[in-house]
C-alpha cells in the first residue's frame, strides 16, 4: 500500500517535473511565461493519439508505436511551437512582456479550440503505448507502466541537464538566459537560441504527453489548461528558469496531489493545499526555491 | 510621463449623459430587441470590471490574475445578501455596496504579498488566490457547491448597469488625478526611485487593490443579478484570461482604453456566436493580431479628453502658422 503510493507518487511527480521543465525551457530562455505552452500539450496528446491508433492497424509491436509515434508528435509540435515563435512572438521581442503574454493567451485560444473543432469535443481514449504487465516487488503488484514513465522521465531529464551543461548550444542557451546583451557580444544569435529553446520545449512536452497518456489514458481538447496551470506554478515553486528547480517543484506538487487525498476529508482540496504551499514559500522566499536572489538595481 | 492631467470630469460624463439618453429612448420606446440589450448589459457591467482590473494592472503595472477571485467573492456576497436579507428591489444599492465591500475586504487582504513580491511570482500568488477562491466555492455546501447559487432575482436592469458605470468612471478619475493615483504611477515606473521621494508605496499599493476589488465586486453583483444565477465554474481560467484580454485590449492605464476594451471584446465575442467554438479560434487569432500591430493596446495611456485636446492644440497652432507663413510672403 505505502509503495503504492509512493510510486503514484514518484510516477505523478515525474510527469509534473517533465512538464513544468518543458515549461521553463522557453520560460527562463526568451523569459516569457508563455501561456499557448498547455495548447503545444494538447496537440501533443491528439497527435499521439491519432498517430498510434494509426500505426496500431499496421503493426502490434507497442514499443515500436511509443517510439514512432513520440517521433511523429514531436516533429508536430516543434513545427507548431517554431510557427508560433515566428509569427506571434518574434515581432513583439521588444515589446513590454506584457503584451507578449497577452498574444500568448490569444495563441493558447486559436490553437485549444482549433484542436476541438478539428478533433470534436468528445473525450478520446488512448491507446495503451506501454505493454500491460504487472510485476510485483515485495508482495505489491505494480503495473509496469508506472515504472516505464519514472525511468523515461529520469532519461529525459538527464539527457537535457547534459545538453544545457556539455554541448556549445547548452553553453549559449545559458549565456541567453542570463543577459541577452552580453550574450549578443559575445557573438551568440540570440533569435536562433530561443527558436532552439521552443523546440526543445515542444520535444519535452511531447514526451511529457506520452507519459501522461500512458497514466491516464482518457483526455480531451482541454487537457492542457491544467497542465498549463501545474507546470507554471512548478516552475515558479522551483525558481525561474532552473531545471533543477522546475524538477523540484513537479515532484512537490506530485506529493500534495497523491498526500492530500489520503490526509483531507474531501479530495478536491488538494489543489487549495497546493496554492497554499505555494504562496506560503513565496511569502518567505520570494523568488522561489532554487531562485537566486536578484540584487536590485538602482 | 507622470504628468497631472486637467480635469476635463465634465468632458468625460457628457459622452456618458449621452449614451445614457440614447439608451433610454432605446429601451422605453423598445427600438432595439432583447438580445442586443442583454448585450448592451454585459458592455456596461463588463466595462466596470475592466476598470477595477485597470487600477492595479493598467495604472500600478502589477500582472496579478486576482480579478476571477474578486468577481465570484462580489457576486457571491451579493446573492446570498439578496436571498437573505435584502429580498426587495428598493433595497438593490445595499446589495452591490454589500458585494463591493466584501470584496473590497478580501482586496485589502491581497494587497499584502504585493508589498514584497514581484513580476510572475506575484502573479503565480494572485492566479492562486484567484483559483483557491474557485475551488474553495465549489466545496461549500451552503452556497450550492459546484452548482452554485439559482433562483436569484433579477434586479439589474440597463440604468443600474450603466449608473454604476458613471460611478465607477466617476471614482477612478477623481483618484487617478488625486496624490494617490499619480504616486501609483511613479511606482509603475520605477518603485525604488518613488521610495526615494517618499511616495508611501505599501498604502498606494493598498488603496489601489481595495479599489479595484471594490468596482470588480460591484460588476460582480450586477451579473448575478442580470443572469439570476451564478457557479464557480464561471470564475475560473476564462474569467481570468477574459478580463486580461478587456484590459490589454483596450489599453493600460487608460478609462477610455477600458470601456473600448469591454465593448468591443463583448461585442466580439457576442456576434461570433453563431460561430459556435469557432469564434474562440478567430477571437485568439485577432487578439494575437492586435497586440502584434498595436503592442500598447488600442489607447495605450491616453484618454478620449487628451484626444481632443489634442485635435484642439493641432488646429490652433495650424492657424498660428498660417497667420505666420502669410506674414513671411508678406
Amino acid at each position: 500500500m505505502l509503495l503504492q503510493q509512493f510510486i503514484n507518487f514518484l510516477q505523478l511527480g515525474s510527469i509534473y517535473a517533465l512538464a513544468a521543465i518543458s515549461f521553463s525551457m522557453v520560460y527562463g530562455i526568451a523569459g516569457l511565461v508563455n501561456f499557448a505552452h498547455g495548447s503545444v500539450f494538447t496537440i501533443a496528446m491528439y497527435l499521439l493519439f491519432y498517430a498510434s491508433t494509426l500505426l496500431f492497424k499496421i503493426t502490434s509491436a507497442t514499443w515500436g508505436v511509443f517510439v514512432l509515434s513520440l517521433m511523429i508528435a514531436s516533429l508536430g509540435t516543434s513545427i507548431v511551437a517554431i510557427l508560433m515563435e515566428r509569427i506571434a512572438y518574434k515581432p513583439l521581442r521588444n515589446a513590454p512582456p506584457i503584451s507578449v503574454v497577452v498574444s500568448s493567451v490569444g495563441v493558447g485560444m486559436l490553437l485549444e479550440y482549433l484542436a476541438l473543432n478539428l478533433a470534436g469535443s468528445k473525450a478520446k481514449r488512448m491507446p495503451n503505448l506501454i505493454p500491460d504487465i504487472t510485476i510485483d516487488i515485495a508482495g505489491t503488484t505494480i503495473p509496469l507502466f508506472k515504472i516505464m514513465i519514472i525511468v523515461i522521465a529520469f532519461i529525459a531529464m538527464i539527457i537535457l541537464s547534459l545538453l544545457v551543461r556539455k554541448t556549445q548550444l547548452g553553453v549559449a542557451m545559458r549565456a541567453v538566459s542570463q543577459d541577452k546583451t552580453a550574450a549578443a557580444f559575445m557573438g551568440i544569435d540570440s533569435n536562433r537560441v530561443i527558436t532552439y529553446s521552443f523546440i526543445f520545449g515542444a520535444v519535452l512536452a511531447t514526451i511529457a504527453a506520452g507519459l501522461y497518456g500512458s497514466a491516464y489514458s482518457i483526455f480531451a481538447y482541454n487537457v492542457g489548461d491544467t497542465i498549463n496551470w501545474w507546470s507554471f506554478i512548478a516552475a515558479v515553486l522551483g525558481g525561474i528558469g532552473s531545471i533543477e528547480g522546475a524538477v523540484l517543484g513537479g515532484f512537490i506538487l506530485g506529493g500534495i496531489n497523491v498526500i492530500a487525498p489520503m490526509v483531507l476529508p474531501v479530495s478536491s482540496y488538494k489543489d487549495i493545499v497546493a496554492f497554499g504551499v505555494l504562496i506560503f514559500v513565496l511569502l518567505i522566499k520570494p523568488t522561489g526555491l532554487l531562485g537566486k536572489n536578484a540584487a536590485e538595481k538602482v | 510621463m507622470i504628468t497631472k492631467r486637467k480635469n476635463h470630469l465634465l468632458g468625460d460624463v457628457i459622452p456618458v449623459i449621452i449614451i445614457a439618453a440614447i439608451l433610454i429612448v432605446l429601451k422605453e420606446f423598445k427600438l432595439i430587441s432583447t438580445s442586443r440589450l442583454l448585450i448592451l448589459q454585459y458592455i456596461g457591467l463588463y466595462s466596470i470590471f475592466v476598470l477595477g482590473i485597470n487600477m492595479v494592472n493598467g495604472y500600478l503595472g502589477i500582472f496579478s490574475l486576482a480579478h476571477a477571485g474578486f468577481m465570484a467573492s462580489g457576486a457571491y456576497a451579493a446573492a446570498i445578501s439578496s436571498k437573505y436579507f435584502f429580498k426587495e428591489s428598493w433595497m438593490f444599492p445595499l446589495i452591490l455596496l454589500f458585494g463591493g465591500l466584501i470584496a473590497m475586504l478580501i482586496g485589502l487582504i491581497m494587497s499584502i504579498p504585493s508589498f514584497k513580491a514581484k513580476g510572475d511570482y506575484l502573479a503565480i500568488i494572485t492566479l492562486g488566490f484567484s483559483l483557491i477562491v474557485q475551488s474553495f466555492l465549489q466545496n461549500w455546501r451552503f452556497v450550492g457547491a459546484s452548482k452554485g447559487i439559482n433562483n436569484v432575482a433579477k434586479f439589474t436592469n440597463i440604468y443600474w448597469v450603466y449608473g454604476c458605470l458613471l460611478f465607477a468612471i466617476i471614482i477612478v478619475r477623481k483618484f487617478i488625478n488625486s496624490k494617490y493615483g499619480r504616486s501609483l504611477k511613479a511606482i509603475r515606473e520605477d518603485q525604488v526611485a518613488s521610495e526615494l521621494v517618499s511616495v508611501d508605496v505599501k498604502r498606494a499599493k493598498t488603496i489601489a487593490f481595495a479599489v479595484s476589488a471594490f468596482l470588480i465586486g460591484i460588476s460582480g453583483a450586477l451579473l448575478v443579478h442580470l443572469l439570476g444565477y451564478t457557479s464557480p465554474s464561471a470564475y475560473g481560467y476564462t474569467n481570468i484570461v477574459d478580463g486580461l484580454v478587456m484590459v490589454y485590449l483596450g489599453g493600460m492605464g487608460s478609462i477610455t482604453g477600458s470601456i473600448v476594451g469591454a465593448t468591443l471584446w463583448q461585442i466580439l465575442i457576442q456576434t461570433l456566436k453563431n460561430l459556435g467554438t469557432w469564434r474562440w479560434v478567430v477571437g485568439g487569432g485577432l487578439l494575437c493580431v492586435i497586440m502584434i500591430f498595436l503592442t500598447n493596446g488600442i489607447f495605450g495611456n491616453k484618454e478620449l479628453s487628451d484626444a481632443i485636446h489634442a485635435i484642439r492644440k493641432y488646429f490652433s497652432r495650424s492657424k498660428t502658422n498660417k497667420t505666420i507663413s502669410e506674414e513671411t510672403t508678406k
